[in-house]
């Protein structure tokens, strides 16, 4: 950038660059992880201690008691609960929302039916439309079905495919030369057994991702379970965090910053393990 | 004769793939839009049956209640001031990121792990912390000299800032769309510029920006949206009542405390309908001046 006005200069110019580089870029990276790793070291600070000295992220004692007396719970529902209740809802709604979405996306993206432009411009449709105004009627659809207090507003309405996964999915069909659709179907593959068997191996990547972010939002979902669930041993430990919050004055800060810490966990998890997967799904298909 | 039915048969078989979305769209979608509607001229309490009010609702909404107007407005705020900033972070990170360096992918980890975790009600928790009156921020401020008891949280100027630094912080995932849509873009467009003389800030707005305008638009567009919807970390932040001084109620979790915890209906249906109308307009008229703004290669024009 700067022309060099001596070699000299220049040469030093080149070893500092890479290391301003570093400060700046990575000072604001670690400003951007401090709240995340200043929650994890707070559960493990005593209680006395986690206001005192806020900003520095090393305990004087590593202390494990916050997780203890977080887990319990509250009115004998442990976390244990909670997490079973995050786990069920989470493996169930996937389950549904990853099937249905790659049907539904290689009937989209592979077959010519009547009106199939029309139903698609509703899939884009249902994509940008605000949750708020199907948020009442679903509630009262659900209650006249007498399924609140349970998970089936939570589960069964994913295995109506979800917009985005059919999206991202279609997306990936679309790479997949017709060539191949072409020799199966030669071979007398029935448009079902294409599906299957040549499709599904190759869209693997695809389905791995829509796996992945619907894992995100039902562990972080909060509103749905808010509305539908009424009984703490229902819930998923998303509403159970609020319950912290609930009382009157909040006297376990300890317990509350440890269960936090735990439920962002599994999230944390999955990231570093499938990291390439979930890069690839954002930058192709523009969403969280 | 064969012709007629293999066409059939293709729509046969597209039906039956797409049934998944198509009963899912007319029942969870469809269906509700329609009833949405109608309630919100309604007066529904959902234990007796809905009662014909006309626009009695909206007209309400409008004259009657001064929450709704404020609720109105600290969205506003929140969306035009998170919207922007958020992208302008996303950009300016995405371009500090799109060179070769050792750790990069350390570094683009770190920046987009706040938005993998942002929705969660745990860091809707944590942020409660770092901007109480002893929490993280006045302790770093301390450090650098600046005394602070305030609770940025708790006091009336701030609270909703809280809120939209908690959504800034998480520009991570617009980051990653940017960065690959940087990547896109040949380095011989660079180099040609510079030949031509071109500085830094003549690249950046005569290359940069024009070919990643398609995606800014879809990124506004999509982040739009979704911040009109922000609900958990308001409920959460001011334990579901939207203070202080209602200056954290967010449009949504003000619909939400008159659908749920007040039991009206009818009155909040109205609201979706008018928070539909605001959202569309927005979207409509962002799409407008896109005419003016962004680029499409395709068109041919240099």
């Amino acid at each position: 950038m700067a022309k060099p006005k001596s070699s000299s200069q220049a040469l030093s110019f080149k070893r500092l660059k890479p290391f301003l580089y570093h400060l700046i870029v990575g000072g604001l990276a670690l400003a951007m992880i401090y709240p995340i790793l200043w929650l994890a070291s707070s559960s493990l600070k005593p209680n006395d201690e986690i206001f005192a000295n806020a900003y520095s992220l090393i305990p004087s004692t590593l202390d494990f008691s916050n997780y203890a007396s977080g887990w319990k719970g509250f009115a004998g529902t442990t976390f244990g609960t909670f997490f079973k209740n995050s786990f069920i809802i989470v493996i169930f709604s996937t389950i549904g929302a990853v099937a249905s979405s790659a049907l539904v996306a290689y009937g989209f993206a592979r077959i010519n039916f009547k009106f199939k432009n029309f139903w698609f411009a509703c899939v884009m449709m249902t994509m940008m439309l605000p949750h708020d105004v199907t948020v009442i009627p679903q509630y009262v659809m659900f209650a006249k079905l007498g399924w609140l207090s349970s998970f089936k507003p939570l589960i069964v309405p994913n295995f109506f495919a979800t917009p985005f996964f059919i999206f991202l999915i279609m997306q990936f069909i679309r790479t997949i030369p017709p060539e191949l659709d072409e020799a199966a179907k030669m071979d007398g593959c029935s448009k079902y057994g294409i599906f299957f068997k040549v499709v599904v191996p190759l869209i693997v990547p695809a389905l791995v991702t829509s796996t992945i972010f619907s894992f995100y939002w039902r562990w972080d979902d909060f509103i749905n379970p808010l509305l539908y669930l009424n009984r703490p041993e229902l819930y998923p430990v998303s509403l159970a965090l609020k319950l912290f919050l609930d009382a009157e004055s909040i006297n376990n800060w300890g317990g509350m910053f440890a269960m936090a810490t735990l439920s962002l966990l599994p999230i944390v998890i999955v990231f570093f393990v499938f990291q390439k997967y979930i890069v690839e799904g954002i930058s192709t298909s523009g969403l969280k | 004769m064969k012709a007629v039915s293999l066409r059939e048969n293709e729509n046969v078989i597209g039906y039956v793939f797409t049934a998944p979305f198509i009963l899912g769209f007319l029942i969870f979608t469809m269906f509700p839009i329609v009833s949405s509607l109608y309630y919100s001229f309604t007066e529904y309490n959902l234990l007796e049956a809905p009662r014909w009010v006309g626009l009695q609702n909206y007209e309400n909404m409008f004259t009657n209640d001064d929450k709704l107007i404020k609720s109105l407005q600290v969205t506003m705020t929140y969306v035009f001031a998170s919207v922007p900033l958020r992208l302008a972070f996303a950009l300016a990170v995405a371009m500090m990121l799109n060179t070769v360096a050792r750790g990069i992918g350390a570094y683009r980890s770190a920046y987009y792990l706040p938005s993998l975790i942002g929705g969660s009600v745990a860091v809707s928790i944590m942020w409660t912390q770092i901007f109480g009156d002893k929490g993280l921020f006045n302790s770093a401020l301390g450090l650098i000299g600046i005394e602070s008891n305030t609770s940025w949280i708790g006091s009336p100027d701030s609270a909703l800032w809280t809120l939209i630094a908690l959504s800034v912080w998480q520009f991570g995932s617009s980051m990653l769309i940017f960065l690959a849509g940087l990547k896109n873009i040949p380095a011989s467009m660079y180099e040609a510029a510079s030949v031509d003389g071109a500085n830094a800030i003549h690249r950046f707005f005569k290359i940069t920006l024009p070919l990643l305008s398609p995606i800014i638009l879809f990124n506004l567009i999509m982040q739009t949206i979704a911040a009109f919807m922000t609900f958990t970390p308001a409920y959460i932040i001011s334990r579901g009542e939207g203070g202080p001084l209602d200056n954290t109620l967010l449009y949504s979790l003000y619909l939400y405390r008159r659908a749920f915890q007040f039991f009206e209906m009818g009155y909040a249906s109205a609201m979706a309908w008018v928070m539909l109308i605001i959202v569309g307009l927005i979207t409509l008229l962002i799409f407008q001046t896109s005419k003016y703004w962004v680029h499409y290669e395709a068109k041919g024009d240099k």
